[in-house]
């Protein structure tokens, strides 16, 4: 049974959580200005709670199972963090309030920027950014102006290895700069003699996933960034895959210029079923002053005192700011909550735990699906979802079976550089027994492939609907219910 | 896979085809059997004028784009309309009734630089034979 | 070791199936120096700990919804309904990702296909995305989409003062590198007029809102002919507040090109700043230049209804350089807040908290302006917000209103000099259904107990 929409249910006159009466003089209406009419759904509060109820459980989520998306980092989001986020004196705080009544808020995001630079290695952090992408964005603007204000103008280049998130060449682009690819190597590392041969007067720097989307440490990290810097050319760090690394390098100590943190990557706050998240910027010396604003200081003054009185402050030659307000707040309060529980060995633990488990499932599942990069892994790994003896069989089929035996598939058909790529990101929060479970799956599925492919090109058979018809959907868009 | 030996080709796998004085351009057969089930084709507007070698469109599949070139330069005349509601017309006739643009061009000479049938067929085996 | 659950026996079994003997040996090729650095970070609490701690933090904040307040500019006090948070409570919306795999993905697909249809119908318009991240970006995601939609040949877009400050200034941080020239100064009384003035051929956009920063509404009958006659084609995008569009004229009924704006006030809360949720809608002809992911009806192979994202070409997943935005995580819980927040309240409902609003700040308006020293800038309509002259800086009267009366603490209006010099003495007051009669004669009462005298001595 398909579930109606909430427009479906609708019945006219039906009436739905009950507004207050009004305890004022009523004043005459803008007749000017009046809507006709508002063609919103009629629904009683019990029929908005047995729908949205009944959608839910037509998900899969972290907290039904296991989740390895690459380059996602699904981990388990804590409960506790949820019940920080909610507390009334965080949640029911105006963002244009006095400073001094919101020093509970400020202190939590002074702290985390404060962990977010021990944890990163830079001298200052920005938590305005609203996501990965925002992150990105800001980080790219920062060092575009570093070099406008040092009267570099023709630097118009950002290198971006041919293994990188789409996000990173947009977010070139809509800074207004050129993007220049970089090929890997044989290893899965950045190509250093294709990077030198790009590195020139032009660049303005390299986006630098670390470990890389293949789940692999350069091998070349600080030649890499050497490199970049001996044209004058800058090194932005995507944080995307930062679970690898928290506590086990920090990417301020090896050069980096610049990075985004992924708060609901790394620092478990939940993706929400594609947002919000939060991708507070970090930055070296040299950039501070780039930063967007406004960022949380500590007034000097009360650096003493025994309660110290935390007040706004914008960047003189700040970028802008990216966002209205200060950042996602109730997202920063569920980092907040996580750094506090872990310290410092637990952020480290976190990253070893998150690379064994990778390397554990690798182990797993290597004999039975071709790995086009036979090395130690981090956080996660990439193999092909296409099998020599099953030529008909696709990486899309063997995600589409997953599905069947009640797991989630992994992210596929990225990166670009492996054909028919899997790419899976464990996390450090399942356990053996989570993994071994989805190792035998995958070693099932591997042997159907090669049996009974029918069961594949089939699959899903057990989930609330099969394969959808995405050619129709977007040949003929339905992009809103019709009244 | 069809070859069409009444026009000339791109590496880029368009193709170009004189008609009257005027050149008329679309995708090849094999590049739309690539792209698998086409949904969307972006068109220049008609009088724009572009030059050999200019990006002329974008053709989308479900889960990819292809930018388009022009074979020759020109002023664009006509584009296909029926494209935009019926992208499936390059699916099904590549040459024919998936045309794209029509073009008065600019230079003539322009047609001698193009791939025939023979050496596209090449350009697409080697191609084949890299993945 | 908090949130990992392996044993010793198990971790050994691990390590030993992978073929090294210590978890160090995975890290290997960091370079040593830069391994394993000493960080800096407090002791670890345990979840009681950490919890009392926070209560702690907490309460040292004014919490503006157990407060009398009178604080808008873009972020409101509004009433959410309790069923908004017991859905996105749910596990299995919370816990999941972008709903990559459609099949196990079916409610979070049809929730932001109701979700865009809602907007569609709140704002007139004719398509949805499914979420910026507040409506500053929402705005400068406006003027990349006329951008594109002029093939980036128009790099001229006019802006009225009378947009959020805030949304003016992300406009100009996101074009920075695109060599765009932004229009339309920031004097709050230049009239809409002059604006539609500056529009020529090579504009790509004309940005208003309504009702404006200052609160005032905003006539746009026959303004989107107007420009889109002056500058061929130049694109209308008009940022609304949505709890009005409870009640006024949608920007789709006056012929606007894209309708966007700030979604807070839809049963968000206000979480010092965020999350939010930028909303935004277009014509479907501009579909494919928007920017944000779209979910579409269809079909499976068995006929049976479902819902994809679609037309994903525009995104960067898929096109890269060429994206129309650089945009991944949205706002999709916020979202589907958004989405059962207008289902729970629907047609009536949200009619209703309009009108609660619309009447609150007007009885507010009317008490304000009977004050000494008090004036009620009262030549256009307005809606929830209005502006007060003030016989002193608004500053010194907040904090009068703050910490100087007795039994209560109000939270006063905005500063309106912070962003407008000669609005100096200039408070915008926002009331909503949350502000009872009671809280509003409260509020008049104190600001009517000001030492006057006090605030012009300091001039």
């Amino acid at each position: 049974m398909s579930e109606p929409l909430i427009y479906e249910l609708s019945s006219p006159g039906r009436a739905g959580v009950k507004p207050p009466q009004c305890d004022v003089p009523a004043s005459a209406l803008p007749a000017a200005f009046l809507r006709a009419e508002l063609p919103l759904p009629e629904v009683s509060e019990i029929d908005v709670v047995r729908h949205y109820l009944r959608l839910s459980q037509l998900n899969y989520a972290i907290d039904k199972g296991m989740y390895p998306l690459g380059s996602c980092t699904m981990k388990f989001n804590p409960k506790v963090n949820e019940v920080a986020a909610r507390l009334a004196g965080f949640a029911g705080v105006h963002p244009l309030q006095d400073e001094e009544s919101v020093q509970g808020a400020l202190y939590v995001m002074y702290s985390v920027q404060e962990y977010l630079k021990e944890i990163g290695g830079f001298a200052a952090v920005s938590l305005q950014p609203a996501a990965g992408a925002h992150g990105e964005l800001t980080g790219v603007l920062i060092m575009r102006k570093y070099h406008l204000d040092h009267g570099d103008a023709a630097r118009d280049t950002i290198l971006v290895p041919d293994s990188a998130h789409g996000t990173n060449p947009a977010s070139t682009s809509m800074s207004g700069l050129r993007v220049v690819e970089i090929p890997s190597d044989a290893r899965g590392n950045i190509d250093l003699d294709a990077l030198r041969a790009q590195v020139c007067a032009r660049v303005v720097g390299l986006m630098f996933t670390n470990p890389n989307t293949l789940g692999l440490f350069e091998e070349h990290t600080e030649e890499v960034i050497n490199i970049v810097h001996g044209c004058g050319g800058l090194v932005y760090g995507d944080g995307a895959n930062m679970n690898a690394l928290a506590g086990i390098m920090r990417p301020g100590d090896a050069g980096i210029d610049v990075m985004h943190f992924n708060l609901h990557k790394t620092f478990s706050t939940p993706h929400g079923g594609g947002g919000p998240g939060s991708g507070p910027v970090g930055v070296a010396a040299h950039l501070v002053d780039y930063l967007p604003g406004p960022i949380v200081m500590l007034d000097p003054a009360s650096a003493e005192d025994e309660d110290p009185y935390f007040t706004f402050f914008d960047p003189p030659r700040s970028i802008g700011r990216v966002k209205a307000f200060w950042g996602q707040f109730g997202v920063i309060v569920r980092a907040y909550t996580y750094i506090r529980m872990l310290g410092s060995e637990g952020v480290r633990q976190a990253a070893e735990h998150a690379v064994l488990n990778a390397n554990y499932l690798l182990s797993r599942v290597k004999g039975a699906y071709p790995l086009p990069y036979d090395r130690i892994c981090k956080h996660e790994f990439v193999v092909e979802g296409h099998l020599k003896d099953a030529p008909d069989v696709h990486a899309l089929d063997i995600a589409k079976r997953l599905i069947d035996y009640g797991v989630h598939p992994p992210t596929n058909y990225f990166p670009l550089i492996v054909p028919e790529a899997l790419m899976i990101e464990p996390t450090e929060t399942e356990s053996k027994q989570s993994l071994d479970n989805y190792a035998d799956i995958l070693l099932t599925i591997a042997d159907e492939a090669r049996h009974t492919p029918e069961l594949l090109h089939a699959a899903p058979r057990n989930a609330p609907v099969r394969r959808l018809d995405e050619v129709r959907a977007a040949r003929n868009p339905v992009l809103r219910y019709e009244h | 896979m069809n070859m069409d030996t009444g026009v000339r080709y791109l590496e880029t796998h368009e193709w170009a085809r004189q008609e009257g004085g005027e050149i008329v351009i679309g995708i090849t057969d094999y590049a739309q059997s690539t792209l698998s089930d086409i949904v969307y084709v972006e068109l220049p507007e008609v009088g724009d004028a572009l030059a050999k070698g200019d990006q002329f469109g974008v053709v989308e599949s479900v889960k990819a784009a292809a930018d388009v070139y022009l074979p020759m330069g020109g002023k664009v005349v006509a584009v296909n309309i029926a494209l935009e509601d019926t992208p499936e017309l390059v699916n099904e006739d590549a040459f024919g009734k998936g045309w794209m643009v029509r073009l008065s061009p600019t230079n003539l000479g322009e047609w001698e630089a193009l791939l025939d049938a023979e050496a596209y067929q090449k350009v697409v085996e080697e191609e084949e034979a890299a993945h | 070791m908090v949130y990992i659950p392996h044993t010793d026996v198990e971790r050994r079994e691990m390590l030993a199936a992978i073929g090294v003997q210590h978890l160090e040996d995975l890290f290997q090729d960091v370079p040593e120096k830069f391994r394993y650095p000493h960080l800096d970070l407090p002791e670890p609490l345990s979840e009681m700990e950490i919890l009392q701690e926070l209560q702690f933090l907490a309460s040292l904040n004014l919490n503006a919804n157990t407060t009398p307040t009178f604080l808008g500019a873009g972020a409101y006090r509004h009433w959410t309904p309790s069923v908004v948070d017991y859905v996105i409570s749910r596990g299995e919306f919370y816990t999941a990702y972008t709903p990559y795999q459609a099949e196990v993905s079916q409610g979070t697909l049809q929730a932001i296909f109701e979700y865009e249809s809602m907007i569609c119908d709140l704002t007139g318009m004719e398509v949805a995305n499914a979420s910026h991240y507040d409506g500053a970006t929402a705005a400068a995601e406006a003027v990349i989409q006329a951008y594109n939609v002029f093939r980036k040949k128009r790099a001229k877009i006019v802006i009225a003062p009378t947009v959020h400050p805030h949304y003016r200034q992300v406009i100009h941080t996101y074009t920075q590198g695109m060599g765009m020239e932004v229009v339309g100064g920031d004097d709050p009384t230049t009239p809409l007029d002059q604006l539609i003035e500056m529009v020529d051929a090579q504009t790509a956009c004309l940005i208003v809102q309504t009702p404006d920063f200052l609160g005032r509404l905003v006539n746009l009958e026959g303004v989107a002919d107007q420009v889109h006659a002056r500058g061929k084609g130049t694109l209308l995008a008009v940022v609304v507040n949505p709890i009005s569009l409870g009640l006024l004229k949608p920007p789709g009924a006056y012929g606007a090109d894209i309708a966007l704006g700030e979604g807070q006030p839809l049963g968000l809360g206000l979480n010092f700043g965020g999350p939010y949720l930028g909303f935004y809608a277009t014509q479907m002809q501009y579909a494919r230049q928007m920017a944000g992911r779209l979910v579409g009806k269809t079909v499976d192979i068995e006929g049976k209804d479902g819902y994809v994202m679609t037309l994903t070409t525009r995104e960067q997943h898929i096109r890269r350089d060429k994206a129309t935005s650089n945009i991944c995580s949205n706002e999709g819980l916020m979202a589907l807040a958004a989405t059962v927040y207008m289902a729970a309240l629907g047609k009536h409902g949200l009619r209703q908290i309009a009108e609660l609003n619309y009447h609150k700040a007007h009885y507010a308006a009317s008490v304000i302006d009977e004050l000494d020293g008090f004036t009620v800038i009262k030549n256009r309509p307005f809606f929830n917000e209005f502006v007060v002259r003030c016989p002193a800086p608004v500053g010194e009267i907040n904090a009068f209103l703050r910490t100087d009366i007795e039994e209560v603490e109000i939270i006063g209006g905005y500063d309106l000099a912070l962003d407008y010099p000669r609005l100096e003495n200039h408070m915008l007051v926002a009331v909503t259904e949350m502000n009872s009669r009671h809280e509003i004669d409260l509020f008049a009462e104190a600001l009517g107990a000001f030492p006057v005298e006090n605030g012009r001595s300091d001039r």
